[in-house]
């Protein structure tokens, strides 16, 4: 079932879903014909999309609406935080062609720090699907929620089966080595998960954790993560300030935990717009490039870990 | 209208007055702009609108939303005087005991929505009236907005889809005081001829003086002005409406007052002498 056949499911039993967009129809282009006047078209008016949006939850729609993640975001964040995250209005916010997926667009269009601003807004939860299969399962829940919801759009389809269904603030665990913990959401899933396949040739036992929602985060898959493995990798197509890595710092500040992490991120730089697989290649996030990077980290800390019980011994001779 | 219910008007309007000076004080508020709105929303409330405490969750009632959101001691006021909040309340003003602050907020009953940052009103509000639409219903938005707020691109953009969805259930009322902040709006960004802008935005628009009930009655009992349009007026407005000492005065924005200043300023609201004032605006803008 695709994204908007479930949307469609939804509205025959739900009259108070309304679908909105900022004329980008491409995720939603059937439903006009099926919802009649519960289909509004702003233009391209992303804040009145917003400020709208917020007066319909306050009569009682659960509006989702639909934008480019970059201008959804960016060009209407002030609309987002101060009516929908102020009013705590349940108001699902889809952003299109989030992180690597808007490809040759260039900066303008990269929306590389949609998880870290949405995320600062009180009452704001955030849902990056792996792919379309783990999107679509989830919506109905994220509707019936009365909370405000960024979702990070994708039509991918899987490449790992899911066996455990979607909950807030569930991580999906989908193998629980104890050598190298591999941490990430939405579209990097993919890369990552060829990057465990890798690994796993090399004889180095990787856990899998795809977080399916940011915000609430999975603290306590994280922090087993952290206890039993002894590196962990947050990958992602966000800015390295602010988005998975941030979130990963900041419970371990909570919990005052140490933690071995190795970030793969944009950092502090946009990405070289190009067609998706050169992208990844230019930027170092294939399968490959990871689990080289990785490869080369596990060395590194068996090697200072060598120097550390190297100078415990001489200590001890001394 | 009748010579009897003008007078009715005028005083409530005038107790709703008072309270917004007794606001101007120990933390102070934005006077001027409350002023200006003030006739408007005791015409509003009294006689247009579909709306009183006993009709807070109907959803056929008439919404009215603020969006200059810092004249809201003229609401406050208002709805103390209809009976929506006790007016008792308003000595709250400002303690965090309460939520009686600088700008509207849910919390108290008969605002619809906070505002505060400008431009954001119009967009809520068409939202509710679509929603309204949907439903088939015969109830109408009224939006306040403030001339300054005007220079905000989102009025504009909001325009645009109103006109686009015909939403002949929405009322925008521009309080047309002249003044934006400290400066008047004419001599940092014009916005003459304000009538032909809505006009070419796709709104029926209609003028007139918002300090006279006549006027009001007259323009208020033809919504909506067209079929199939959003109605527009633009109410000629005075800044700080009926107390000379601050009226006109671009300084007079925020200000906040001893308690000697708003005693002679009631005075001065009854018909007495100008008040000598002393305490300085502060720039919050």
């Amino acid at each position: 079932m695709t994204y908007e056949e479930k949307l469609k499911e939804i509205s025959e039993h739900n009259h108070n879903l309304v679908v909105m967009t900022a004329e980008n129809r491409a995720a939603i282009r059937n439903l006009p014909s099926v919802l009649g006047n519960r289909f509004i078209d702003v233009g391209i008016t992303e804040q009145t999309m917003i400020g709208a949006a917020a007066g319909l939850a306050l009569r009682g729609r659960t509006p989702i609406v639909h934008a480019l993640a970059t201008f959804l975001t960016l060009r209407a964040f002030e609309f987002i935080r101060t009516d929908i995250g102020i009013g705590n209005l349940p108001v699902k916010l889809v952003g299109g062609v989030p992180g690597f997926l808007s490809e040759a667009n260039g900066p303008t269009h990269q929306a590389i720090e949609d998880v870290s601003i949405m995320r600062g807004i009180p009452n704001m939860k955030i849902f990056c699907p792996a792919d379309h299969e783990e999107l679509v399962s989830a919506l109905p829940l994220i509707i019936q929620d009365r909370s405000p919801w960024y979702i990070r759009y994708t039509t991918l389809q899987p490449v790992v089966k899911h066996y455990d269904s979607f909950t807030f603030g569930k991580a999906e665990i989908l193998d629980d080595g104890m050598d190298v913990a591999l941490l990430t959401y939405g579209f990097m899933t993919m890369e990552s998960w060829k990057a465990k396949k890798i690994l796993e040739k090399r004889g180095i036992s990787v856990r899998f954790i795809n977080l399916r929602t940011l915000k609430p985060i999975d603290e306590g898959a994280v922090i087993h993560a952290a206890k039993e493995c002894s590196l962990i990798v947050t990958i992602e197509d966000h800015f390295l300030i602010g988005g998975l890595f941030s979130i990963v710092g900041e419970l371990f500040l909570k919990h005052n935990m140490m933690a071995n992490v190795l970030p793969i991120a944009l950092d502090n730089q946009w990405f070289k717009p190009a067609l998706l697989h050169d992208v990844l290649s230019y930027e170092g996030f294939t399968g490959e490039q990871i689990a080289a990077k990785i490869m080369v980290r596990l060395q590194q800390t068996e090697r200072s870990n060598e120097v550390y019980h190297n100078e415990k011994h001489v200590k001890q001779i001394l | 209208m009748t010579e009897q219910h003008k007078i009715e008007l005028e005083l409530l309007a005038l107790r709703v007055r008072e309270h917004i000076i007794r606001m101007s004080t120990d933390g102070g508020c934005f006077i001027g702009a409350s002023l200006s709105c003030t006739d408007l929303l005791v015409y509003l409330y009294t006689e247009v609108l579909n709306i009183s405490p006993s009709l807070l969750k109907d959803q056929d009632r008439d919404y009215l939303l603020l969006s200059k959101g810092h004249d809201v001691p003229a609401l406050y006021g208002t709805l103390a005087e209809l009976g929506f909040i006790e007016k008792e309340r308003l000595l709250n003003h400002l303690k965090t005991i309460d939520s009686i602050y600088w700008h509207p907020n849910r919390n108290i009953p008969g605002v619809e929505f906070h505002s505060g940052s400008l431009g954001h009103l119009l967009s809520v509000g068409i939202g509710i009236a679509l929603d309204m639409k949907m439903r088939s219903g015969k109830n109408r938005v009224f939006v306040i907005l403030g001339d300054g707020e005007l220079n905000e691109g989102s009025i504009w953009e909001g325009l645009l889809v109103a006109a686009a969805y015909q939403l002949d259930n929405l009322v925008i009322i521009v309080d047309r005081n002249e003044f934006q902040a400290n400066i008047r709006t004419e001599e940092l960004i014009p916005l003459e001829s304000i009538d032909k802008k809505f006009k070419a935005f796709g709104c029926f628009v209609k003028r007139i003086h918002g300090h006279d009930f006549e006027q009001m009655e007259q323009t208020f009992s033809q919504l909506p002005f067209n079929m199939g349009q959003p109605s527009v007026v633009i109410a000629d407005t005075v800044r700080g409406r009926g107390l000379p000492s601050i009226e006109h005065r671009a300084d007079r924005w925020f200000v906040n007052f001893t308690h000697e200043e708003v005693e002679m300023l009631l005075d001065e609201l009854h018909g007495e002498k100008e008040s000598t004032l002393t305490s300085e605006t502060i720039m919050v803008r």
